[in-house]
């Protein structure tokens, strides 16, 4: 018989995890939302950027600079990083394809993935480089009313209340702001967005820089958690079925699909995957996305594109 | 790093204009090179093979989710057989010519480096070591058809320790089945005998992998004898998530995990254990989840997390001098100076020399030159390391003695348990030898099955000279 103190445990660890992935799925739903591009590098920039914050914070650390003040630099040293990385992208690989077609866009992102994952490590190094920004204690709440309480890592809830800010700013910044604006409609429609006077180019650098720092921000709460490594890189198989169900083009959507993603896998693996050999997380991520497809193919949250013949 | 007076100066001079240290600058040197070396085809190679080399490929993965610990493995490997060039101009005269292949850990690359080097140099590759189980499962068949031995030192298949069933697998030092019992002879005496076992809660959490599945059958066995609850709980690759797994550990409290991780499963384990409370010094990991990689990122969280050792440990021993002298003196090292005499190197460089005296031991029968793989595998399966040829050698105090035969081809199945303090890896146990009552029969079944299916007639060892 299930616990209910176990259940609670693993639903709460679950959507903590969720919130996790969506702080990665959002890179991908902010480039997809402005210009209609699957990133398909956005692991490799969470990589990039963690690689360039812990080892700028090494060096200034070893250096003798007070933390704080390293950090904010460090931080500040990794969105440089990732503007520049903007500016290539924009400048030499999706610049040049202007109104191709989709699928174009989307192969020229895994050969983004290739180079920045080559470069990154090239660059900064391939060790594991320990990251510690937050706090990784634990509290056991309800010990009165469970048997050992329940288990919350503080880690996920700081990853909770970054992710629930990023959404916040983003919101206002693609609903409030002329650029956010710009943004949607060069989503739309590249040509007709250029034909009314808005400069793509400099559209795409800011998308893809906001990107860059979604995925500095992802950085830093999953380099806290693993360390800073080129497994990091996986998160974006994690991410995959959060875009699907909460749909590629919604930013709470991203985070509804984190929750669903990460209650979802944790609750299979932990009282369904005990009765079935274990190691099913990954693939039920897959299955629940799969379930939402078949019944809302654009995601919960996802645009209904009507296109008329 | 030994670098004369003159020169040490010119180079503190030059790292410091660059902004560099000593040992980044040496890294960054290194990069480059890594990187031509790669855009011209990916061999370190010399261009035309000469007739008088032997040619042995080396299967790394610098790159990937399982560089952290394929790098200083790949590193301890090249080191070695440049130290043999360089200080003995080869062995008995007959330089090794060494080429890398990247397998990122994947079985299909693997293959594929496989075949492509398989028939390299003059008499073809002397032997395979791909470093992963996984590569091992899906190169048996082959290597056994091209006559090539793969050796797979202290992982691979268990069952090819019955050399008279696998007579190319050479599963060097220690097998899974081997390791399992070994860290079941720990905890027992942990909990203060085998007959405290019955009733404990074990747990192993492994690699969902041919890699990490392979202990379970042993320790179903071990389970049944002595009593103890076995519950194996996998870990889907490559182990950066183990949320569920950890939280089924905190609700059920296993007295022991056994970890069979590698790469970032092994230090995510770490910081998972330690985010659910479970005592890091209830965690004994197998000798693949037991290097500097796998502990350092945790930082005050991996100190108590217990491994085994494949018999070495850390540390330098005479080999290491000579390797510092003959090849990082020269500028020819692979690794960061620093870096010398972690785990991983230390088992990349056993490993190499084990390669090389089964090639010296074939030279005996078959004469000073290139030998096939048929050849060295006749030096493999007649090698004999004793503790005076150790010393020579430069290994004494890393290894204990290792005597090879056609009925076994693990050689040697001891261990030892070490565990993080935080800064380094200490020893904790004495030597374990895994008792053969409990792994033989097993190896004896499985193999027997293999031969029946493969339709493979054993070979008489008896015969065997």
């Amino acid at each position: 018989m299930i616990a209910l103190g176990q259940f609670l445990e693993v639903l709460i660890g679950g959507l903590m995890s969720g919130v996790l992935y969506s702080l990665v799925a959002l890179g991908f739903v902010l480039i997809f939302k402005a210009s209609g591009v699957f990133n398909f590098a956005q692991g490799a920039m969470v990589l990039l950027a963690g690689l360039a914050l812990v080892r700028s914070l090494d060096l200034l650390v070893a250096n003798g600079f007070p933390i704080w003040i390293a950090i904010v630099l460090g931080i500040g040293f990794a969105a440089v990083i990732m503007a520049i990385t903007a500016w290539l992208i924009e400048r030499f690989v999706i610049g040049p394809l202007v109104n191709q077609n989709a699928l174009t866009l989307f192969m020229s992102t895994i050969g983004v993935t290739f180079v920045l994952e080559g470069a990154a490590q090239m660059i900064f190094g391939s060790d594991v480089y320990p990251l510690r920004l937050f706090p990784t204690d634990i509290w056991l709440l309800f010990e009165s009313h469970f048997p050992g309480g329940i288990l919350v890592n503080q880690l996920d809830v700081w990853g909770g209340l970054i992710a629930g800010i990023l959404v916040a700013g983003l919101a206002i910044f693609f609903q409030q702001t002329k650029t956010g604006r710009a943004l949607r409609a060069v989503a739309d429609d590249h040509m007709a967005a250029q034909s009314v006077g808005i400069p793509i180019g400099w559209i795409w650098f800011v998308v893809w820089l906001v990107a860059g720092l979604v995925a500095l921000v992802a950085a830093t709460v999953w380099g806290t958690k693993l360390g800073v490594q080129f497994s990091i890189t996986f998160l974006a198989l994690k991410a995959l079925p959060v875009l699907i169900i909460g749909g590629l083009t919604s930013v709470p959507g991203a985070i509804v699909g984190g929750l669903i993603v990460g209650a979802g896998e944790k609750l299979a693996e932990v009282f369904l995957g005990s009765h079935i050999g274990g190691g099913i997380e990954y693939w039920f991520a897959y299955v629940l996305a799969l379930a939402v497809l078949l019944v809302r193919p654009q995601g919960l949250f996802g645009e209904r594109i009507i296109e008329r013949i | 790093m030994a670098i004369g007076g003159k020169q040490a100066r010119e180079n503190k001079t030059r790292y410091r204009k660059n902004g560099l240290n000593e040992e980044e600058s040496y890294m960054v040197r290194n990069k480059l090179l890594l990187a031509a070396a790669i855009l011209s085809g990916g061999a370190f190679a010399s261009p035309a093979a000469a007739q008088s080399e032997q040619f042995i490929p080396i299967l790394s993965y610098r790159t990937g989710a399982y560089a952290v610990n394929g790098v200083p493995y790949a590193n301890g490997v090249a080191d070695y057989y440049n130290l043999v060039n360089e200080r003995d101009g080869g062995i008995n005269g007959v330089k090794l010519l060494v080429e890398e292949c990247e397998t990122g850990y994947a079985t299909d690359k693997g293959v594929e480096c496989y075949e492509r080097l398989k028939g390299k140099g003059p008499t073809g590759a002397a032997f395979f070591n791909p470093l992963s189980t996984g590569i091992t499962f899906a190169l048996t068949e082959k290597t056994t058809t091209d006559k090539i031995p793969i050796i797979t030192m202290g992982y691979g298949r268990a069952d090819s320790k019955n050399g008279a069933v696998f007579a190319y697998n050479f599963p060097l030092l220690g097998t899974y089945w081997s390791a399992a019992d070994i860290a079941i002879q720990h905890v027992a005496k942990e909990v203060g005998g085998f007959d405290k076992l019955k009733g404990k809660k074990i747990s192993l959490l492994y690699h969902d992998s041919p890699y990490g599945k392979e202990p379970i059958p042993m320790l179903q066995v071990l389970a049944k004898k002595y009593g103890f609850e076995f519950t194996p709980i996998p870990v889907t690759h490559p182990g950066v998530e183990q949320k569920s797994q950890w939280l089924s550990i905190r609700q059920n409290r296993p007295d022991y995990v056994l970890v069979w991780g590698w790469g970032v499963m092994n230090g995510t384990a770490v910081k998972e254990a330690a985010a659910v409370a479970y005592p890091r010094d209830k965690m004994i990991g197998v000798w693949w989840s037991g290097a500097e990689p796998d502990v350092q990122p945790a930082g005050d969280q991996a100190v108590g997390y217990k491994a085994l050792m494949l018999q070495h440990g850390a540390g330098k021993f005479p080999v290491h001098a000579d390797i510092e002298k003959y090849v990082y003196a020269k500028g020819m090292g692979a690794s960061e100076p620093g870096k010398i005499g972690e785990v991983l190197y230390n088992r990349g460089m056993v490993n190499a020399m084990l390669g090389v005296e089964a090639i010296r031991k074939a030279q005996e029968k078959f004469g000073k030159k290139p030998l096939t793989g048929e050849q060295v595998r006749w030096g493999l399966e007649n090698l004999n390391l004793s503790e005076a040829r150790l010393k020579e050698l430069g290994f004494e105090g890393m290894l204990k003695p290792i005597k090879i035969s056609c009925s076994d081809h693990e050689g040697a199945r001891d261990g030892r348990v070490q565990q993080w303090d935080g800064k380094g890896w200490k020893i904790i146990s004495d030597w374990y030898t895994a008792n053969q009552t409990e792994t033989e029969p097993l190896v004896d079944e499985v193999s027997a099955k293999y031969a029946a299916d493969k339709k493979i007639q054993p070979r008489d060892c008896s015969k065997e000279s």
